[in-house]
């Protein structure tokens, strides 16, 4: 078969069996948009701002495990899809960029809508490829899409120059089956005598603590690490990240951990001589100072990616490679140890964690006529039972869909945890409807955060696909005036959002319906309202308590169990 | 010895004497792998003494030698992330074994009056070559450790020297034992 550059192009991504490829044309990639014109296999999403193709490819990605394939045009087409890359760089997810590049001749020479976005992006991707000779492409994008799904996952990006794609010069087409290269070469299962080790201290326990994180959600481990911790009965707690690795729902699950996790999971993590850590990254958002991190606490540490190990924190046992093979061996070496957990121990410590969770650190008042955020998220999950995927955005609403949303799957909850990027939950969400036609998708958003997408409301039109947003609506950027009210004296410097648009005309003009809700008795009906209606997108703008914060908070410079929590909570009274 | 200081997020629960290392680096001679060694250490602030690169027989392969310092917390960072570059294709950490490292050094120096005999004395002790005479300069060559290299500078004195041009330290070890692919 011989092909142009740019129907080789297409032909690699059938092959690869890709879905959906979200764009956005330009001059250096006509060529390619040429060739997937003629052709109906890839389905091309036209988005509506680079950035929101690349979330929406990793919305489409995090949801299914499947890389997020993205093309876009050269300059300014590339540089805008930057921030969407680093947020998928930061969390570890499979994604391929493909970029158009100006021809190869004039490479260098400050040519129309050139960026050396190689260069660029060099520090925010897993790899990435400038072609120079179409001989080559196949075996690149082969190259591609095994660096970005195996190993710890990443996005690559591929920099296609335009002669590359030159419809008059055809050359032979051959997918390689198989890629290996001779400087990489990921881990797997782990290390057997480490994997031992870890085992008999995991059982010789007295305080244990299982904190795992996004590793096992990219690793498709939920079932083994769900079968381990209850072999041995253990309290789990997941990051950010990791929600859903774990059932939610379970009594051991003590919640999330980290900045604003629950009172019970830091101080379990503070209190614990035994920490077990799979597919976590011991990052700020959880460790508090690092001096006082687990001060009791022996660690064992598994995760694919050995920079990941002793990083941040020393560990006793590393075990590098993947979470699943890994888990299911502790799996199989529990049931054949003839040492059993200290059932007597175990006991006490469970009595101690309860007592911790019996302070509550996560309620609200329940008793107001205006809307608190966290009784919208709450009445979202009990009228989608727990079975919706959740897209978020970054701030406040961020922590309590965290927080108040008990998620019992994993790749439920798609946010962005690493970078933070504001403007992340929508075309994620549109990327997720897609992957998923049928489920329930909504974006737990804020009204500073859904701004910086908010274009995507027209793909989300052209696709059809029926997410629903719900934006909590407290016109701040709530989680920065928090920071100004705890830390600058109230002084908000810049928070407070003075012209809103009407959302709902808003969501009307794009061909969408919305409704305005100021009222906590009529949150649960316009939720209702909006799960009925299955093939439409709804804007439900809650207008929500603007002094709201989050509780509990590990504030800068604190420790993991120095939590201010909130106004009326008060561990030394409750506790006695 | 320069040594950079740790960057915030590295563990504080043992920080012993940073040390200087010499890590021997196999690369894939691809275009922008350069670039990627120099991008980690600066965009992980990890210190720099001293990179040389060049290919090696296989001329899909580069040879990079990179002395760089911190605590061993630091080091072992620094091992893995170069390790995670999909290019680097093997390093080792020569310091850690008998080894035998070297630098190229050419120094033009100002020589005149009782000078002229005096350099060339000195050039003598320390095993250099003189390359080039004008009549007020000499161009000295020599090879050593870095140490070797900062004492014949400071014998010769810093007023009597016009230009110093260093290599940077390359480096092998002893034994059987090699870095190949
Ligand atoms: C406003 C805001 C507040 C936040 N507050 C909190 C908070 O309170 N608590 C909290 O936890 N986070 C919080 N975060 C998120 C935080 O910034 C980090 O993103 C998060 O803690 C990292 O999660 P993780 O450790 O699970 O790592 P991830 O980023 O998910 O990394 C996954 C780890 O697993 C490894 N891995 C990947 N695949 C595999 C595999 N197959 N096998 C083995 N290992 C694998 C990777 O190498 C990596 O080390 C907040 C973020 C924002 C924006
Ligand atoms: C692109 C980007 N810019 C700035 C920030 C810093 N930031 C974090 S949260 C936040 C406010 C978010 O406000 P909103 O979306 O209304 O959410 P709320 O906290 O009010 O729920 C800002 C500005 C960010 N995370 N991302
Ligand atoms: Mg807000």
């Amino acid at each position: 078969m011989e092909l142009s550059g740019g129907e080789i192009l297409v032909q690699c991504l059938i092959d690869e069996g890709v879905e959906y490829i979200f764009g956005y044309p330009g001059g250096a990639v006509l060529h390619i948009y040429d060739a997937l014109f003629k052709q109906d296999k890839v389905k091309h999403i036209l988005v509506r701002h680079e950035q929101g193709a690349t979330h929406a490819a990793d919305g489409y990605a995090r949801s299914t495990g499947r890389p997020g394939v993205v093309l876009v045009t050269s300059g300014p087409g590339a540089t805008n899809a930057v921030t969407g890359i680093a947020t998928a760089h930061m969390d570890s997810i499979p994604m391929v960029i493909l970029c158009g590049q100006v021809p190869m001749a004039v490479i260098g020479s400050d040519a129309f809508q050139e960026a050396d976005i190689s260069g660029i992006t060099r520090p925010c991707v897993k790899h990435n490829f400038l072609v120079k000779d179409v001989t080559k492409l196949a075996s690149t994008i082969k190259k591609a899409f095994y660096l970005a799904t195996t190993g710890r996952p990443g996005p690559v990006l591929v920099d296609i120059p335009k002669n590359l794609t030159d419809p008059r010069i055809k050359i032979p087409y051959d997918y390689p089956k198989s890629v290996t290269l001779r400087s990489y070469n990921p881990h797997v299962k782990g290390h057997r005598w480490q994997i031992k080790k870890a085992v008999d201290m995991l059982i010789a326990a007295k305080r244990p603590m299982f904190y795992t994180g996004g590793g096992i959600v990219q690793g498709e481990a939920s079932a083994e690490l769900t079968e381990l911790t209850q072999l041995l009965g253990y309290p789990i707690t997941n990051t950010l990240m990791g929600l859903g690795a774990y059932p939610g729902t379970d009594k051991q699950f003590v919640g999330m951990l980290g900045m604003h996790g629950t009172y019970e999971a830091n101080m379990a993590m503070h209190e614990c001589d035994v920490l077990f850590a799979a597919g976590a990254r011991f990052d700020d958002r959880i460790t508090g100072i690092i001096a006082e991190f687990c001060p009791h606490a022996k660690i064992i540490h598994v995760d694919v990616d050995p920079s990941s190990i002793s990083k941040n924190v020393r560990v006793d046992i590393p075990v590098v490679g993947e979470v699943k093979p890994v888990l299911a061996e502790m799996i199989e070496l529990v049931k054949a140890c003839d040492q059993k957990p200290d059932a007597g121990a175990l006991a006490q410590w469970w009595k101690q964690i309860d007592d911790w969770r019996s302070l509550d650190s996560l309620g609200f008042d329940r008793t107001t006529d205006i809307i608190k955020p966290q009784y919208v998220v709450e009445q979202l999950w009990e009228m989608t039972k727990g079975d919706a995927y959740i897209t978020s955005d970054v701030g406040q609403h961020q922590m309590w869909a965290a927080q108040f949303y008990k998620f019992d799957k994993p790749r439920r909850w798609i946010n962005s945890g690493g970078l933070g990027t504001m403007g992340f939950g929508m075309p994620a969400a549109i990327g997720t409807k897609l992957a998923f036609p049928d489920a329930d998708v909504f974006c737990v958003t804020g009204e500073a955060s859904i701004q910086m997408c908010i274009q995507e409301l027209a793909t989300a039109r052209q696709y059809r696909t029926a997410i629903n947003i719900v934006n909590l609506n407290n016109g701040y950027m709530g989680m920065v005036r928090q920071w100004q009210e705890f830390s600058y004296g109230s002084r908000y410097s810049q928070t407070y959002l003075e012209t809103l648009p009407d959302f709902v005309k808003l969501a009307e003009s794009y061909g969408h319906a919305g409704i305005r809700i100021d009222k906590r008795a009529d949150v649960r009906d316009a939720l209702e309202e909006a799960f009925r209606q299955k093939d439409r997108t709804f804007f439900l703008d809650f207008h929500t308590d603007p002094t709201e914060n989050v509780y509990p908070m590990i504030e800068a410079g604190k420790a993991q169990h120095e939590m201010r929590l909130a106004p009326g909570v008060n561990p030394d009274t409750e506790l006695a | 010895m320069k040594c950079a200081s740790p960057p915030a997020s590295t563990p504080t629960r043992s920080l012993p004497k940073p040390m200087s290392h010499i890590i021997s680096i196999l690369i894939e001679n691809e275009s922008g792998a350069l670039a990627r060694v120099a991008g980690l250490f600066s965009a992980r602030g990890y210190n720099i003494e001293s990179l040389t690169v060049a290919p090696t027989q296989d001329a899909t392969l580069s040879r990079m030698t990179l002395v760089t310092s911190g605590n061993p917390e630091i080091i072992e960072q620094i091992t893995k992330q170069l390790n995670k570059l999909i290019d680097v294709v093997k390093l080792i950490d020569i310091s850690e074994s008998t080894h035998i490292e070297r630098e190229l050094m050419m120094v033009k120096a100002r020589a005149v009056n009782a000078g002229r005999e005096e350099i060339m004395r000195l050039t003598k002790i320390f095993r250099g070559n003189i390359l080039d005479v004008t009549p007020t300069t000499y161009i000295i060559e020599i090879t050593g450790e870095k140490s070797k290299l900062d004492a014949f500078l400071s014998t010769v004195g810093e007023e009597n020297i016009i230009e110093v041009v260093r290599s940077g330290i390359t480096g092998i070890l002893r034994g059987e034992r090699g870095l190949a692919v």
